[in-house]
C-alpha cells in the first residue's frame, strides 16, 4: 500500500499511461483529451453558426465519461491515494523560480498562481484565462494535445504529431525563459 | 450500463495516474521545460514505448476491438504551418498554466477550483479557433 501511497515513479506512470491509451483502442476508441473541449463548444450550441462545431457531437460522449472519470480520479487520488508527500522538483528548478517569485513546493501547485487571492485579482484572472485560451486555441489548431498527439501520434510513428511535439517545446520555451519572467 | 461504465474507470485510472505521477503539477511542466529532471520526460517516453509496441502488434495481428470491429488508425493529414504554429500556441499555454488539457480537470477534481478560470479560457480558445479557422493557414 505504501508504493500506491508514495509517488509514482516514472516508469509504473509512464506504462499506466500507455496501458490506458491502449485500453481505449480496444474500446474502439482513440486517445485524445482536448476533442472534449470542441464537444462542449457543440454541446452548447456553437455548431449553430459556426460549422466546426456542427457535428454529432453524441457520437464523442464515450470522451466526455473518460473527462468525469478524470476529474473523479484526482478527487480520489487526493483524498485516499495521498501520502501527504512534497513535489520532489529538482534544487535548480527551486531556484530558479525562486528568482521569479515563485516559492517552493507545499503543495502539488504554487500557491502564488493556484489560490483564490491570485485568481481573483485582475492579473490572475487574465493570466489563468489567457494561459488556458492558448492551450484550447493551440490544441486545436494542432488537431490535439499532449494525449492525442505526443502519446497516441508518437505512439503510431506519425510525422505532423512529431512536428506538433516539435511546436509544444518551442511554445514552452518562449514561456518559460522570455515570457513568465516578463509577467510573473 | 459497462458500455459507459467502462470510460469512466478508465478515466478515473488516468486521474489518479496524473496525480499520483505528478504530471498535474505547474512545477513539474516548468521542470521540465528547464530540462532539470528526467521525470516528466521518462513518463512521456515510457508511455510511447508502451504504445509503439502495442501499435505494432495490433497491427502485424490484425487485433480487433472488443465489439469485434478492426482496429483501425486515421494517419494524420501532412501539414508543417498546422502543426507548427498550432503546437507552439499550445507550447505556450502549457508552460504557462502547467496544465494541458487532461489536467485542467484533474486538477479541478483534486480540488484546485481556480481550475474553471483556465477551462473556461481553453473553451473560449477552442470557440475562437473554429471561428477564425477559414482564415489561418493550414
Amino acid at each position: 500500500m505504501d508504493y500506491i501511497l508514495a509517488p509514482w515513479p516514472w516508469h509504473v506512470s509512464g506504462a499506466v499511461i500507455g496501458l490506458i491509451m491502449i485500453l481505449l483502442l480496444f474500446f474502439g476508441k482513440s486517445f485524445g483529451f482536448s476533442a472534449n473541449l470542441r464537444t462542449m463548444c457543440s454541446m452548447a450550441g456553437a455548431g449553430k453558426s459556426v460549422s466546426f462545431f456542427n457535428f454529432d457531437w453524441k457520437k464523442q460522449s464515450w470522451n466526455l465519461l473518460f473527462l468525469v472519470g478524470a476529474v473523479i480520479g484526482g478527487l480520489i487520488a487526493t483524498t485516499w491515494l495521498s501520502d501527504g508527500s512534497v513535489v520532489d522538483i529538482s534544487e535548480n528548478t527551486i531556484r530558479d523560480l525562486s528568482a521569479l517569485g515563485i516559492s517552493a513546493p507545499t503543495e502539488i501547485q504554487p500557491t502564488e498562481i493556484f489560490s483564490w487571492e491570485f485568481a481573483s485579482s485582475l492579473k490572475g484572472i487574465l493570466f489563468l484565462v489567457i494561459g488556458g485560451f492558448l492551450v484550447g486555441f493551440g490544441a486545436r489548431y494542432a488537431g490535439g494535445c499532449t494525449s492525442g498527439h505526443a502519446i497516441s501520434g508518437l505512439s503510431d510513428l506519425q510525422v505532423p504529431s512529431l512536428i506538433a511535439v516539435v511546436g509544444f517545446f518551442i511554445g514552452g520555451l518562449i514561456m518559460t525563459y522570455l515570457i513568465l519572467p516578463i509577467i510573473l | 450500463m459497462l458500455k459507459f461504465l467502462k470510460f469512466i474507470i478508465a478515466g478515473i485510472l488516468f486521474g489518479i495516474v496524473m496525480t499520483k505521477s505528478e504530471a498535474i503539477s505547474w512545477f513539474r511542466i516548468q521542470e521540465m521545460f528547464r530540462f532539470q529532471s528526467f521525470h516528466m520526460y521518462g513518463i512521456i517516453f515510457t508511455a510511447i514505448a508502451v504504445g509503439l509496441v502495442a501499435v505494432q502488434l495490433i497491427k502485424r495481428l490484425q487485433l480487433r476491438d472488443i465489439g469485434g470491429n478492426p482496429i483501425i488508425f486515421n494517419p494524420k493529414d501532412m501539414s508543417i504551418p498546422r502543426y507548427l504554429i498550432g503546437g507552439t500556441v499550445f507550447g505556450l499555454g502549457w508552460a504557462m498554466t502547467g496544465a494541458c488539457p487532461g489536467p485542467m480537470f484533474v486538477n479541478f477534481g483534486y480540488g484546485y477550483s481556480m481550475m474553471l478560470l483556465i477551462i473556461g479560457g481553453a473553451l473560449i480558445g477552442t470557440l475562437m479557433y473554429g471561428v477564425l479557422r477559414s482564415k489561418l493557414p493550414h
